[in-house]
């Protein structure tokens, strides 16, 4: 899912190029001799090594998968085969269809929040020269360094009882048990998701507005524009691409979060915090039923392909 | 470059091949055969005959899998080992220790390879040993039990733990599968100084032991130190509930699947006074939020009067120096003097492997491990051991406490089976419905028609 395959206006204009000469060696060539990298077919032993690599690590994998998700199996004895039984149960039973929901209610903090964020930030940036702005931008980025596990712990203690946020809340009597409360904790871990990949998304935006030319800003500031009105007309058209990498980069996140919710709150309290990615690995694990497992991880790769489809449709303009 | 413009059509054409490839790929494995058909199923029949002289069975080398890595347990394992080894020249033990959970997901694709480990500790329960057992994956062991005379050696619920009927449906009957080393049950940590402070004596019925929580609230003590954002802490804490309100037997013919229904009274009853404990302030405020770990090493430190929990504790407070601060008892009976019930087992059982080829050095292996001999090893490792030790006793403060508790329950036969073990969904299903429960979004009643439902699905 590359977001920069696709032309663009600069790259049009050196394609037409590109084609006049080529034109022109074409015309010089000796008859009977192919033009470069001609058959076409041969591009495919270009790829072979890579492919052969992905199909017994990735494709047979998840055929595989496919396959098991058609039966009741338990990972030992003989498994029966349900049909798509099992996909039935991923949408009609009641805590795997929570848990869905669940992870779409995270994409929100994953990805939506730190967006928004990042536009902000971006926006006002682009108004006034940042001092020091490589050391904010190392600073942004450092979560998207350090190990979720490593998050989990951290924020597992700034989210404890008697953690600093309630030591800081507490004085307002605004402290609770935030991962162990069943309104906010799953907020709570959204939040932390915000926080991971700000960075990633504030490191995306940065460098596309500084590929932005400055003419427009003039001439938008000539034009009277105020702040609101340049990023409208500037800013945003400007950040498109970045928009759309950021975006599928957070979702996906959001989508396969396992590790943050397994280190933090196990999935409790109750079922709350339950998500696809957990379930995947409790269904096979814990309860035995690896068909099940399968199927859900299905859903989450077709949701996460669906997602990303329908994305660069919508950012890209692509059809 | 200049083929841009077909570019767009070109993928697509290759993905509805890839797609239908792929469907034809999907169509032949799941016309050829089901997952696990594919390696031979074990052979899971009881050997025809059986040899407890293993000295003239040659070279043998056995593999074994543990999950025994903590300290006194590796220790205790070791140096079994080693004395098996020279006990029996011929034999050279491979072992491989991994962590528990490691060892829990790694061990299903070994068993269903083509070579796995002679001995393994498998879990007890639906999930695990019954999952294994059904697969053929296991050898029963009765006529090793009788030609070692396993059954004098362990008593009778101990054994069940450890039992399966050959289909693997029915827990706690039928063959014998494997045996375990270790005790532990679930009791009733103290901090001696808080009491003496406090002016209470050490409970001797329920309703002491009721009297004394309100006394050390109305103190201004944290009564009982509990935390709960695992979830399985409070299925430990209902199940010591349990046992009081419903009785043994009742609560082993719930788990075993032999009759009665989690929402008979007593069940419902016992999730009351769990309730009501947290809604008194009995129990650490905000459970749900409060890690399983943070609440002993809490309690360590000195806060909270009381902690119910299990006995593998011990050797965590003797580490922090608290082993003659705390004090460990059974839940106390509603009489004076009476026999108590509270949740209890054994640690993972060793169990031998279908297609190992020398299951009668592996039964001899797992004898000795379990003998009285061994559990003296055991004991010199800080372990509280299953059976009781030839000639050692641990000695006086915490770990004497606690094995005087684990031979008084099994002298009286007090243990019942930890709740998870009812259905492999069991744990996920009680721990969330009794984090519902803590946390005032759901009832008594509704907690206990989960667990029911739960159950009915599972047997329906």
């Amino acid at each position: 899912m590359s977001a920069t395959t696709g032309p663009r206006p600069d790259e049009e204009s050196a394609a037409r190029a590109t084609t006049a000469t080529a034109s022109v060696r074409e015309a010089a060539r000796p008859s009977g001799a192919r033009p470069p990298g001609a058959p076409r077919r041969i591009g495919y032993l270009y790829v072979l090594p890579a492919l052969l690599v992905y199909a017994a690590f990735l494709l047979w994998p998840l055929l595989h998968g496919a396959w098991i998700s058609l039966y009741a199996w338990d990972g030992l004895s003989v498994g029966t085969f349900v049909g798509l039984a099992n996909y039935v149960e991923v949408f009609t039973d009641e805590e795997l269809r929570a848990s869905l929901g669940h992870a779409l209610f995270l994409v929100l903090f994953y990805a939506v929040l730190p967006c928004l964020i990042g536009f902000v930030l971006v926006a006002a940036m682009s108004r006034a020269r940042v001092r020091g702005l490589t050391f904010f931008r190392t600073v942004l980025f450092l979560p998207q360094v350090v190990a979720m596990v490593a998050v989990a712990v951290i924020w597992k203690w700034i989210y404890a009882a008697d953690g600093p946020l309630n030591a800081v809340l507490g004085l307002v009597g605004l402290d609770r048990a935030w991962l162990g409360d069943f309104t906010f904790a799953l907020p709570a871990i959204g939040l932390i998701g915000t926080w991971v990949e700000i960075g990633l998304v504030m490191v995306l935006f940065m460098a596309g507005v500084q590929k932005i030319p400055m003419e427009l800003y003039d001439a938008a500031r000539v034009d009277g524009a105020g702040p609101v009105r340049e990023f409208l007309t500037v800013t945003l058209p400007g950040l498109r691409r970045e928009l759309s990498v950021a975006l599928t980069l957070t979702t996906v996140a959001a989508l396969r979060n396992f590790d943050l919710v397994w280190n933090t709150t196990g999935g409790g309290p109750g079922t709350n915090t339950r998500v696809p990615a957990y379930q995947v690995y409790n269904q096979a694990f814990s309860e035995g039923e690896v068909g099940l497992a399968c199927a859900i991880g299905l859903v989450i790769a077709a949701g996460v392909f669906a997602f990303n489809v329908g994305l660069t449709r919508l950012v890209e303009g692509r059809r | 470059m200049t083929q841009r413009p077909q570019r767009s059509r070109r993928p697509r054409r290759a993905g509805t091949a890839i797609a239908a490839s792929a469907a034809a790929v999907l169509v032949a494995l799941t016309a050829a055969c089901a997952p696990g058909s594919g390696g031979d199923a074990g052979n899971a029949k009881a050997p025809s005959s059986v040899s407890t002289d293993i000295s003239k069975a040659g070279d043998v080398t056995l593999t074994v899998w543990d999950q025994e890595v903590r300290g006194g347990q590796n220790e205790q394992i070791e140096a079994l080992n080693a004395a098996f080894q020279k006990k029996y020249p011929n034999v050279t033990i491979k072992r491989t220790s991994k962590e528990f959970t490691d060892l829990k997901t790694t061990l299903r694709l070994a068993l269903s390879g083509q070579n796995p480990p002679d001995v393994v500790q498998a879990n007890q329960g639906y999930g695990d040993m019954g999952a294994f057992v059904k697969a053929g994956m296991l050898v029963p062991l009765n006529k090793y039990a009788d030609a070692y005379k396993w059954r004098d050696r362990y008593p009778k619920t101990l054994l069940a733990l450890n039992s399966f009927t050959p289909d693997g449906k029915t827990f706690g009957s039928g063959e014998l599968y494997g045996l375990s080393q270790a005790g532990e049950m679930v009791g009733v940590y103290y901090n001696k100084e808080k009491l003496s402070e406090l002016g209470i004596q050490q409970p001797k019925t329920w309703a002491d032991f009721e009297a004394a929580l309100r006394k050390a609230k109305d103190a201004g003590e944290l009564p009982i130190a509990f935390g709960n954002s695992d979830g399985f802490p409070a299925i430990h804490e209902y199940g010591v509930l349990q046992a009081q309100t419903a009785g043994k037997d009742a609560v082993r013919k719930l788990v075993f699947g032999q009759g009665g229904a989690w929402t008979d009274a007593p069940n419902t009853q016992a999730a009351t006074t769990l309730k009501t404990w947290n809604d008194k302030g009995f129990l650490t405020k905000d459970a749900n939020g409060v890690s399983y770990d943070d609440s002993w090493q809490d309690f360590a430190d000195g806060e909270g009067v009381f902690v119910i929990a299990g006995t593998w504790l011990v050797p965590e407070f003797e580490k922090r120096g608290m082993g003659d601060k705390i004090g460990f008892m059974l839940p106390p009976p509603a009489q004076a003097g009476a026999a108590s019930a509270t949740t209890g087992g054994e640690g993972l059982p060793f169990a031998v492997t279908s297609k190992s080829k020398h299951p009668d050095v592996a039964a001899a292996y797992l004898n000795f491990l379990t003998s009285p001999e061994a559990m003296d090893v055991l004991v010199d490792n800080d372990v509280l051991p299953a059976v009781t030790p030839a000639s050692k006793r641990p000695g006086g403060g915490l770990p004497g406490e606690v094995y005087a508790a684990w031979e008084a329950s099994a002298k009286s036969d007090g243990l019942v089976p930890y709740l998870d073990y009812t259905t492999p969904s069991f744990y996920d299903t009680l721990s969330a419905e009794l984090q519902r429960l803590l946390g005032g979004n759901a009832s008594p009643e509704q907690v206990m028609q989960a667990a029911q439902k739960d159950y009915d699905d599972f047997t329906s």
